[in-house]
This record gives structure tokens, sequence and C-alpha cells, in this order.
């Protein structure tokens, strides 16, 4: 069952990875993300959170922006999820 | 296509050479079309174009101007301002006689407010400058570096800073800050296009069917 978070980051993900339809709803929370996607360089990771603020209507301080969060599918739906809930 | 060039306003008062892109026949519908800006003209370069070739088919000229500072230009990037790129575009649509504009992205804080025209995805000089900061900041953490936004943007207004590659001028960052899409143009959002915004993505790409989307809303806009 995914959440309408779950469903808009697949597709903020469609569009920065440029994926066809249906392609993102293959991944799982262990699907790797920054350091197993070479296209995710540093400029396409801002463009991402920038974009994950403005559709999920929150704030990304930089000082939250590590490795770890951008690791896997899992670590950043769950980071958007609890923003969303304090937001 | 044919590049020309077209005389810029300096900020001295002087004239510089500066080039552009230019579909035109002297037909009587004409276009001027203000590109992304900074890393995003380039994903977004390949679709205007293509709009433009377009257009050309529906008997619609277009032009598509370099700002001093970009692309081909011979103007040093670190000492434009915002508002000079603003002179700079209203001079390139009194010289091409632009009946209508196109604003793209960042492109919409620089369109001349006295033509009829359209924002493509608009985007403020605040969210541009944030992202574009925010990937110096991931790419300054890869390499063990603590920056943050507040105290890059305190000292680039004072002595510039490099973006991704551009260098903007202290008077730059100053100016783009506080800056919105140039009022009186229609707004164009992604919903109308279909897909996602070329602008998002990590390499850049091409779209068929946006370049048919955007071209339609235009020609379709420019015949009323």
């Amino acid at each position: 069952m995914q959440t309408d978070i779950d469903q808009l980051l697949r597709h903020i993900l469609t569009d920065v990875l440029g994926l066809k339809a249906g392609q993102a709803d293959g991944f799982t929370i262990e699907t790797g993300l920054f350091g197993h996607l070479p296209e995710l360089d540093s400029m396409a990771v801002a463009g991402l959170l920038t974009e994950m603020e403005d559709r999920l209507d929150i704030m990304i301080d930089d000082d939250e922006i590590d490795g770890e969060l951008l690791e896997t599918y899992g670590s950043l739906l769950a980071f958007a999820e609890a923003k969303r809930a304090a937001a | 296509m044919i590049p020309v060039t077209w005389p810029c306003p300096l900020p001295d008062g002087g004239m510089a050479g500066e080039y552009a892109l230019a579909f035109d026949q002297a037909r009587a519908r004409r276009l001027l079309i203000v590109p992304a800006l900074f890393d995003e003209a380039n994903r977004m370069r390949r679709l205007t174009v293509e709009v433009m070739r377009r257009l050309d088919g529906a008997g619609i000229d277009s032009v598509l101007p370099d700002l001093p500072g970009c692309n081909e230009s011979l103007q040093p990037l670190a000492a434009q301002t915002p508002q000079g790129w603003r002179r700079a575009m209203a001079a390139a649509a009194q010289h091409f006689r632009a009946t209508h504009v196109l604003g793209i992205r960042g492109g919409a804080l620089l369109t001349p407010p006295g033509l009829p025209g359209w924002h493509y995805a608009p985007a403020k000089g605040a969210s541009i400058l944030r992202q574009l900061i925010r990937a110096r900041i991931l790419a300054a953490r890869e390499a063990g570096r603590d920056e943050s936004q507040d105290t890059l943007l305190a000292a680039g207004s004072m002595e510039g800073l490099e973006l991704s590659g551009f260098r903007l001028g202290p008077e730059f960052l100053r100016a783009f800050q506080t800056l919105t899409p140039q009022p009186g143009a229609s707004e164009v959002g992604q919903d109308m296009i279909g897909g996602g915004g070329l602008w998002l993505r990590a390499e850049p790409d091409e779209d068929r069917r946006q370049a048919d989307a955007l071209a339609a809303v235009l020609a379709i806009g420019m015949r009323a």
C-alpha cells in the first residue's frame, strides 16, 4: 500500500531520473539512490530536494542532508514522511 | 535557423555584440525567447530550440538571444547584474521587433514587461539561488568541507560566489535574491505541457511531445 507521500516521491524521482511511467513503482525501501546512480550528482540531488520541498510543502534544512538520507529509497521516504508529519 | 548578432547595451553606455539563434523571415508574428538560467539553460536548450523549429513551421519567427556573460558572450559573467540582463532583453526585443515574449523558468524574471507573452514554469530568483547554493554545499560536504546557505550568501554579497561553475558578482547576488517573475505574462504550467519538467532531469534530455505542446500553446496564443 503506497501512501500519498510515497506516490509523490516516486513521481519526483521519475522526473529527476527520466524514468518511464511505472518504472519507479519497482522501487523498494532497499533500492539504492545516491552513490548507486551515477547521474544523481550534487546538482541533481539539490533539484530533487527543492522539488520535494515544493510538492510536499516542507522545508529541508541543509544540515539535515547527509549521505544516509539519500542512501536508499526507504531512507528518503522515511525522511519525507517525518517532515510532512511535522509540517 | 542561423546564429546572428545583435547590439546589447553595456553598463557604461556603450554597446557590445551578443549572439542569438534566429528563425527570421521578417514575418509578422515574432517571438523573443528569454532562456532558462545557469545549469537549467543547458537542460532546457534542446526543448527551447525544438519549440522554435515548430513555430517556424507554423509561420512564426523566433529569436533566442544569449544573455551577456553566458554561452558565446564575450562579456564577463561576474560583471553582470539582473537589471543589466533585463535591459539586454528589452534591447533584443526592440532589435528583433518582437511582438511576443516567452520566458522559460528563470527567464521569466527578465522578460520585457511591455510585450504580451508567456512564462513557462517560472521560477523565483531566491529558489534558483537556493538550489545552486545547495548543490555547492552538497559537493563541499562530500569533499569534507562544511558550508551553509547563510555564510555563503553573506560572503557572496561582499565578494561574489562561484556556483556550479558560474562566477556571480556581489551585486548580482544581492539583486537576484529578491527577483520575482515580471508581471503581465500568462503562466504555462507543466500540467499544460505534460510529462515531467526537463529542467529537473539529472541529465539533459528531450521530449517531442512537450515541444509539440509548448509550441501549440504559443502558436494558438499568437494567432489570437
